[in-house]
């Protein structure tokens, strides 16, 4: 993509002229910023796993389980849905601690970004898995095939691919989502970020390069995903079999 | 071959005792007897929405039969014997009747994720509990057989609709089942490509004890190869017989219609 | 400790309901913001000359693919740096439109792609002017199909003003946060604030839903 391309060249010539301007400067904050990049992406990392569990176990629990598993389900992808991340993790920050659940803040980070994405991702399960052709689960059945069979061998398998773009998007929203664990005095990126802006006065610098940080990696996951998706859509051609 | 009135001799392969289907207010299929012996090639023909599909559906378990039952070599299909009545099949004894029906579809339905050789080796792996090497070997047999030997680590991606159906057909064979059935399965190729899938099909005749049947618009074809052709009309078999007379001399005005107006098409 | 303190509720529910305002405030003008600078960007970058939508397409990527929170900060510490001092609710209001804009201006391109061409063509058969073509052609065709999408957008921008708390905004959490630093008694605020946002993101999934079918039924393609 022609943006894509051009996005990466200002990123790049951005950051050049910023090494540049403030080179002696550039020193004061930049480890600092660093080492919140670091916590940030371990966030992300963890939330990302989290994610892919519960939207699996939620989207197949909606689409086969018996009532009472279908049922938690719904209201679990309602719930995380319909509240907003910073509600969910203050929720789980402040309130918990009253209930005897004290968690560690990474753990409630992890926690509440993993169910939060994972309910935006159980849609994405939902709707993949119901995308494979009618054709593929009469071929299961002619087959003689028992229904796990058929989703583990051949229906999940092409669900998955067609799955990758949708996931892609939600890494990212999932990325961006923990700057907001900074409000929960997590030392991520955008702490980092207040915090070496209130020592050192860098404002514009400071704040222009945490963006392009963030921008960065969101870019790492959108390269990593589009390899992906070539990886597994060997040998599937995109159109119909007829 | 059995006639309905007369004593029906050996229990035969599959018969549809009064099978009835519908969906809601829409009657499809209304009371249907049909007999079909063992090693018997059947053909149905008929006009869209007369039924004919569905009779392989329903066989094949992919629709509920409403009424009536199925029997298929000497038991019902959905169906089990308890105390002397029949009630509803468990599980087990539905699987264990599904084992012996194998279906080609009009649409190929190949998995596009695995070669022509996996596709034949999916099932028998797990579901018959065959050792990965004893596929394979089934497989590349059966592969062989209809002409696709070269083609065994092809993605169906790659291959033309007639191979396509070639492999489908390797894939349904590779589960040993009694009973085969052809969903049209010439209906969704080029003119150019259907003839190497018919060839199959006849030498599948001649060479295995196979009970077929088949949904087909190949007249030519049904006519060479079935011994016994069904004109279905409105849910209910308007005529069969030998394809001499079904195509020679039928004694139904509506097959005649249906006749006239399949040449007139060609 | 208590389980659930019902006299706190009760007291703390009109300071909610006090905030729940601002908190409409400022999604109504994020989301006029949004959807009127979406529609703009979407126009610039889909009819505009090369000079203006490769760098637009630039900027929207570079907006949505980083956090609002930074953003926000952006807006209300960074442009002080360069003599543009905003309060807070201005800054907030600002930075959600501008980064909703850029979802917004996804969902007209898809609309307005979906503008049959021959529509185009008729415009330049009348000899209609580009900006009549669009104000009275293109527009009230491309927009009606993607309400939906939109409403799901003004949705998520809702969800997203516990942000403006970060900047001191007095909105639904920024004042359960304050209740719940005076009287170290979290639950009641933070959960009452989470049913408000839970209760109004049914209530407005149902219309969205309901809105598509309306229009739905209106709309008939050749």
């Amino acid at each position: 993509m022609p943006s894509r391309s051009l996005v990466v060249c200002v990123i790049v010539a951005f950051t050049a002229g910023l090494v540049v301007a403030s080179f002696a400067g550039f020193r004061e904050f930049l480890p600092g910023l660093l080492e919140g990049a670091l916590v940030t992406i371990q966030i992300t990392l963890g939330g990302c796993v989290l994610a892919l569990v519960c939207a699996f176990v939620a989207g197949l629990a909606k689409m086969y389980g018996p009532w009472p598993v279908r049922w938690l389900a719904v209201g679990y992808i309602e719930v995380f849905r319909g509240t907003s991340a910073l509600v969910q993790l203050f929720w789980l920050f402040f309130v918990l601690p009253h209930f005897g659940v004290t968690l560690e803040p990474m753990t409630v980070a992890i926690l509440t970004l993993g169910l939060n994405v994972g309910a935006y991702g159980a849609e994405v399960v939902r709707g993949a898995v119901s995308s494979v052709a009618r054709g593929q689960w009469e071929a299961t059945v002619a087959l003689n095939m028992t229904r796990v069979q058929a989703l583990r061998r051949i229906i999940l398998p092409q669900a998955l691919v067609a799955m990758i773009p949708p996931w892609g998007n939600l890494f990212i929203e999932l990325l961006k989502a923990t700057a907001l664990v900074s409000l929960i005095t997590i030392s991520d990126l955008a702490f980092k970020a207040q915090q070496m802006n209130a020592t050192t006065y860098r404002t514009v610098e400071i704040f222009s390069i945490v963006l392009v940080f963030y921008l960065a990696i969101a870019m790492v996951i959108t390269i990593g995903m589009q390899a992906l998706e070539r990886f597994a859509a060997r040998g599937l051609s995109r159109g119909r079999a007829e | 071959m059995s006639s309905p009135g007369t004593d029906p001799g050996p229990m035969p392969m599959v018969r549809f005792d009064k099978v009835r289907k519908a969906y809601g207010p829409l009657v499809v299929l209304d009371d249907l007897d049909l007999d079909i012996a063992a090693g018997e090639k059947v053909a149905i023909i008929g006009p869209s929405g007369s039924g004919k599909t569905t009779v392989l559906r329903m066989l094949m378990t992919l629709e509920r039969i409403n009424g009536g039952v199925i029997w298929v070599d000497g038991e019902p299909l959905t169906a089990m014997p308890r105390n002397g009545t029949l009630v509803p099949a468990d599980r087990g004894h539905l699987r264990r009747m599904r084992g012996k029906i194998g279906m080609v579809f009009q649409h190929f339905n190949l998995f596009p994720h695995m070669t022509a050789l996996k596709n034949c080796m999916e099932a028998p792996v797990t579901v018959l509990g065959l050792s990965k090497d004893e596929a394979a070997a089934r497989g590349r047999e059966l592969l062989e057989m209809v002409g696709l030997g070269g083609k065994l680590d092809h993605y169906p991606a790659h291959l033309s609709g007639g191979q396509q159906q070639r492999v489908a057909i390797a894939r349904a064979l590779a589960m040993r089942p009694k009973v085969m059935l052809f969903d049209e399965v010439t209906s969704a190729l080029d003119p150019e490509l259907v003839g190497e899938v018919l060839n199959v099909i006849r030498r599948l005749g001649d060479e295995h004890d196979l009970t077929m049947l088949m949904v087909t618009h190949q007249m030519g074809f049904a006519k060479e190869f079935a011994d016994r052709v069904c004109f279905f009309h409105g849910g209910q078999i308007c005529e069969q017989g030998p394809p001499e007379q079904i195509f020679g001399a039928p004694e139904n005005e509506r097959t005649r219609q249906f006749l006239r107006a399949c040449l007139e098409a060609t | 400790m208590m389980f659930w303190d019902w006299e706190l509720t009760a007291e703390i529910w009109p300071l909610l309901a006090e905030a729940s305002l601002v908190t409409i405030q400022a999604t109504l003008l994020g989301f006029c913001l949004a959807a009127a600078l979406g529609l703009l960007f979407a126009i610039g970058r889909m009819y505009g000359p090369r000079w203006l939508s490769v760098p637009l397409a630039g900027l929207i990527e570079f907006i949505r693919s980083t956090p609002l929170l930074i953003q926000i900060f952006f807006v209300y510490f960074v442009f002080p740096e360069f003599g543009v001092v905003l309060d807070a609710m201005t800054a907030g209001v600002l930075a959600l439109g501008v980064h909703y804009a850029t979802y917004a201006s996804e969902v007209y391109r898809a609309g307005l792609a979906n503008v049959p061409r021959g529509q185009w063509e008729a415009s330049v058969a009348l000899n209609l002017s580009p900006y009549h073509t669009f104000r009275d052609v293109i527009i009230p065709q491309a927009i009606p199909p993607v309400v939906p999408a939109l409403g799901n957008y003004l949705v998520a921008l809702f969800k997203e003003t516990p942000l403006l708390s970060a900047i001191g905004v007095l909105e639904l959490m920024q004042t359960a946060k304050i209740v719940g630093s005076d009287t170290f008694r979290y639950t009641e605020p933070i959960t009452l604030v989470g049913l408000i946002f839970l209760v109004f993101s049914i209530v407005a999934a149902g219309l969205i839903r309901y809105l598509e079918h309306r229009l739905n039924r209106r709309v008939t393609r050749p």
